[in-house]
C-alpha cells in the first residue's frame, strides 16, 4: 500500500511516481489532497491496481486505462475514461464533460450528474462492452456517434422539473444502447434513434449494473428499479449508408 | 434507373490475338469482362486500372478514353455534364478516391533549384559523404555541453528523437482503406530504409508488431484500435485532425470493407460503418489539443514524439503555431493534393491550399515567433519526385511524407476507385482474392527501390548545390527561384524570381 500526499505535487511527478511504484509491484494507492492533477492513471496497465483518490482529480483521469480500478471520493472533472480499454472508475460526486470518449471497455459509475458530450463514439467489440452509469442527469449530446456499449442515466435526486438529459440525445448513434430511468421529451432525440420498452433480456444486463451502482453508492436498488425504464436504440447500423453516388 | 452516362473508357479486345485464356476476366476486380463465346467487355464498368492489359499474355487488350464528343463548350465540360447525370440518377454526393486531380497550378513546377558553378565548387556525392539523416522530434532552444572525465557530454535534456536515414516517410493510410499486404509492405520497407510508415486511423494489425520501431500510430476522432498496447507498439504517435483530401470532414469506411480482420484491428463489429466524426469531440480548442497531446505523452511516459496532422487550410500558419505551443513534437501538414481512400469529390477538389504555400507560410511564422526548432515539419500532399522533395525541404520542411507515390510504386494506376473496395491490384481492397495479388515481398522491394532512387537523387541535388547535408538545404529558400510567378506568390514562397 502506498499513501501519497499530493498537496502541491505536479501531475507529471505524481503520475511517474504511481507508475514507478506500480512497476515495482505496488497495487494499492491512496492519493490524499488531490487538487486538479491531470492524467491520473493514464495508460496504467498493471493488473490488480486500485487507486483511491481523495480530492478532485483533474481532466483525463483514467485515459487509456487498461485494467485498474479507480475510486474518487469527490467530484471529478472532464474527459474521464477517454479511450479507456478496461477496468473501473467510480466517482462519488458529479463529473464533467466528454466522459468516456471513444471508450471501448470497462465501466464508469458516477453517483451524481454528468456534463455535455458524454459517451461520444463509445464502441464495443465482442465481449468488450463499455458501460457508463450516471446517477443524476446528463447534458447535451449524450451518446453522440455511439457505436456500441451501454449508457445509463438514472436522474436520481433531481430538482423537480429538471430534464433527465439535454438535447441531441443519441445523434448519429449507430450501435449500443442507452437506458433512461423515465421518459424523455421526443424533441430531445437525435433523428437516428427511437425509443423502445425495456425487456426482461435487457434487465439481465441492466439489473446487474444497477445493483453494482447501488452497492457502490449505498443507494436503494428497489427504489431505483421501481421507476419505468426506456431504452434508445439506433434505427440503423448504417445511418449514413445512402449518401454517396458511386 | 436507366443510366444516361456514357462509359468513360472503351475496352478493345483484339480477337485475332486473344487465345481465350480468360486471365483478363479473372484479373478484373470490377467485373468488366465476361466470356460469351469470346471475351466481351461491359465498358461502363471499366475504370482503366490496366490490370487486364498488364496481365494479358498476348497483349490483346487496349483501354482507350471514350472518344464520344460532346458539343465543344469551355464552361460545360464533359466531366461537369457527366457529374450532373450521375447525381440526377442517384441523388447522392459524388464520391472519389486519391488526390485532387484538377488543374490547379503546381508551385513545385514553377520553382527551380540552384547549382554551383566555378566559384563555389559542387560536390561529387559518388566520392564524398552526403548526409540525408534527419531527426524527427522537438529540438531544444540551445545546447549545453559539459566536460566530464575529459569527455564532452550533452548536458541539455533532449526530448525523444527518431532517427530517419532519409527525409522521406510513408504517409498515413489505414488498414481498411488499404489491404493488410499493402500495410505489411509499407512497414517492411520503412524498416529496411530506416524510415517510418504511418498506420492511418485504422489500428495496427498484429502482424506489423515486429516493425514497431518504424511505425507512427495515428489517433483520430474515431479512436479506432487505439489502446495502450497500440501506443506501446509505436515509435511515435500522431493525432490526426485533418487530411489534405478532406479538410474539415470526417472519415467513413463503409461496412462492406469491415471484414473480420479489419473488424478485429479497429475493434468494431463486422459490417458496420466505421465513422470518424469530423472533429475530435474532445478537442474544441488549442488547450483541448494540448490536453490530448499530454495525455499521449503521459501514456508513453514522454519516451515518444507526439505530433499533430492537419490539412493545409487558409490559416495554416496560425494553426501550426498553436499546435507547436500546445506541445506537439512534430506537425504533419497535408496539402490540397493529398490523397484519400474515399472522399466527396467536391471536398477533395475545392478545399485547402497547396502544400508549397503552406510550408512557406508555416516556416515563416514559426521562425518569426522563434519556435521553429520546437517542431519537426512533415510536408505531404502530392509529392511526386525527389525534385519535389528537395523543393519542399528548401521551402522549410524537415521531412516529406509520400502516400500516392508509395501506392503507385506498389502498382496503383490512380484510377481513383479506392472507395469501391474492388482494387484489382490488391492495394485498396479487402476482398481476399484481390488482396492476395499484392505480394508483400515484391511490393516491399518496389518501395525500397523508390526510396533508394529518390535518396540517391537527393544526394545528387545536394552535391550540385555544393552542400553535403540535407540540413543545409532546409529552409534555404535562397537556393530556389520562381518561374512565371507573380509578385505576391514569390513573396509568400519567399523566393526571388529567376534571373535575380
Amino acid at each position: 500500500m502506498v499513501r501519497i500526499d499530493c498537496k502541491g505535487l505536479y501531475y507529471r511527478e505524481l503520475n511517474e511516481l504511481i507508475k514507478t511504484k506500480a512497476d515495482e509491484g505496488e497495487t494499492e494507492f491512496y492519493l490524499d489532497n488531490i487538487n486538479g492533477q491531470r492524467y491520473i492513471g493514464t495508460g496504467l496497465s498493471n493488473p490488480g491496481i486500485k487507486i483511491y483518490v481523495n480530492g478532485v482529480p483533474g481532466n483525463d483521469l483514467a485515459t487509456f486505462l487498461n485494467g485498474p480500478e479507480i475510486v474518487v471520493y469527490d467530484n471529478a472533472q472532464d474527459a474521464i475514461c477517454n479511450t479507456m480499454n478496461s477496468g473501473q472508475v467510480t466517482v462519488h460526486g458529479h463529473a464533467g464533460d466528454v466522459l468516456g470518449y471513444g471508450m471501448r471497455g470497462g465501466r464508469l459509475l458516477i453517483k451524481g450528474d454528468v456534463g455535455y458530450r458524454v459517451g461520444i463514439h463509445m464502441k464495443e467489440y465482442k465481449k468488450q462492452v463499455p458501460v457508463i452509469v450516471a446517477g443524476g442527469t446528463a447534458g447535451d449530446f449524450l451518446g453522440e456517434y455511439m457505436a456500441g456499449g451501454i449508457l445509463v442515466v438514472l436522474g436520481l435526486d433531481r430538482k423537480p422539473g429538471a430534464p433527465l438529459t439535454g438535447d441531441y440525445l443519441g445523434t448519429g448513434m449507430h450501435g449500443g444502447v442507452i437506458y433512461l430511468r423515465g421518459e424523455v421529451d421526443p424533441v430531445k432525440l437525435g433523428k437516428e434513434v427511437a425509443v423502445f420498452d425495456v425487456t426482461d433480456e435487457d434487465w439481465k444486463v441492466l439489473g446487474q449494473h444497477l445493483q453494482d451502482f447501488c452497492a457502490s453508492f449505498d443507494v436503494d436498488y428497489n427504489e431505483v428499479s421501481s421507476e419505468k425504464f426506456y431504452k434508445l436504440l439506433p434505427v440503423s447500423h448504417r445511418p449514413y449508408g445512402r449518401l454517396y453516388a458511386y | 434507373m436507366r443510366t444516361c452516362i456514357p462509359p468513360e473508357f472503351i475496352v478493345k479486345i483484339d480477337h485475332l490475338r486473344c487465345r481465350r485464356c480468360r486471365r483478363c476476366i479473372m484479373n478484373c476486380g470490377f467485373g468488366t469482362l465476361s466470356f460469351q463465346d469470346r471475351v466481351v467487355a461491359d465498358n461502363h464498368k471499366c475504370v482503366a486500372c490496366h490490370r487486364c492489359v498488364t496481365f494479358c499474355p498476348e497483349g490483346a487488350i487496349t483501354v482507350e478514353s471514350n472518344p464520344l464528343s460532346f458539343k465543344a463548350n469551355e464552361h460545360w465540360t464533359p466531366a461537369v455534364i457527366k457529374a450532373i447525370y450521375k447525381q440526377a440518377e442517384t441523388g447522392g454526393m459524388l464520391f472519389t478516391g486519391m488526390g485532387n486531380d484538377r488543374k490547379y497550378i503546381s508551385y513545385f513546377d514553377q520553382l527551380a533549384l540552384d547549382a554551383c558553378q566555378v566559384t563555389n565548387p559542387s560536390i561529387d556525392p559518388l566520392r564524398e559523404p552526403m548526409e540525408l539523416r534527419t531527426y524527427l522530434g522537438r529540438k531544444p532552444n540551445s545546447l549545453q555541453v559539459e566536460v566530464k572525465d575529459g569527455n564532452y557530454v550533452l548536458a541539455t535534456e533532449m526530448g525523444p528523437q527518431i532517427k530517419l536515414e532519409t527525409p522521406i516517410i510513408f504517409a498515413g493510410m489505414s488498414f481498411g482503406s488499404i489491404s493488410l499486404n499493402a500495410h505489411k509492405a509499407l512497414a517492411r520497407a520503412a524498416s529496411i530504409c530506416g524510415t517510418l510508415m504511418n498506420t492511418g486511423e485504422g489500428g495496427l494489425h498484429r502482424e506489423l508488431y515486429p516493425y514497431s520501431s518504424n511505425i507512427i500510430v495515428q489517433v483520430a476522432s474515431g479512436r479506432f484500435g487505439v489502446s495502450q498496447e497500440y501506443l506501446d507498439r509505436a515509435a511515435a504517435v500522431e493525432i490526426k485532425i485533418g487530411q489534405g483530401a478532406k479538410p474539415g470532414i470526417g472519415g467513413h469506411l463503409p461496412g462492406e470493407k469491415i471484414n473480420q480482420e479489419v473488424s478485429q484491428t479497429r475493434m468494431i463489429p463486422e459490417g458496420t460503418d466505421a465513422i470518424s466524426p469530423a472533429p475530435h469531440h474532445d478537442i474544441y480548442s488549442i488547450e483541448d489539443l494540448s490536453q490530448l497531446i499530454y495525455a499521449l505523452k503521459e501514456a508513453t511516459r514522454y519516451q515518444k514524439p507526439v505530433g499533430v496532422k492537419i490539412a493545409a487550410v487558409h490559416n495554416v500558419a496560425a494553426i501550426a503555431s498553436g499546435i507547436a505551443r500546445a506541445g506537439a513534437d512534430f506537425i504533419y501538414i497535408d496539402g490540397m493534393r493529398g490523397g484519400t481512400g474515399a472522399t466527396p469529390t467536391v471536398i477533395r477538389d475545392n478545399i485547402g491550399i497547396p502544400i508549397e504555400m503552406a510550408i512557406a507560410a508555416v516556416d515563416d511564422r514559426l521562425r518569426q515567433e522563434g519556435i521553429r526548432n520546437w517542431v519537426t515539419i512533415i510536408a505531404a500532399g502530392g509529392i511526386r519526385s525527389s525534385g519535389d522533395v528537395a523543393k519542399a525541404i528548401a521551402l522549410g520542411a524537415d521531412v516529406v511524407a509520400i502516400g500516392t507515390a508509395a501506392l503507385v510504386a506498389m502498382g496503383c494506376r490512380l484510377c481513383q476507385k479506392c472507395y469501391t473496395g474492388n482494387c484489382s491490384w490488391g492495394i485498396a481492397t479487402q476482398r481476399p482474392e484481390l488482396v492476395r495479388r499484392l505480394e508483400p515481398e515484391e511490393a516491399t522491394e518496389r518501395l525500397v527501390n523508390l526510396v533508394r532512387g529518390w535518396s540517391l537523387e537527393l544526394k545528387e541535388i545536394l552535391g550540385a548545390l555544393g552542400v553535403n547535408a540535407i540540413e543545409s538545404l532546409r529552409g534555404s529558400r535562397e537556393r530556389l527561384r520562381g518561374i512565371g510567378l507573380n509578385k505576391t506568390e514569390l513573396e509568400i514562397l519567399g523566393v526571388k524570381p529567376a534571373g535575380r
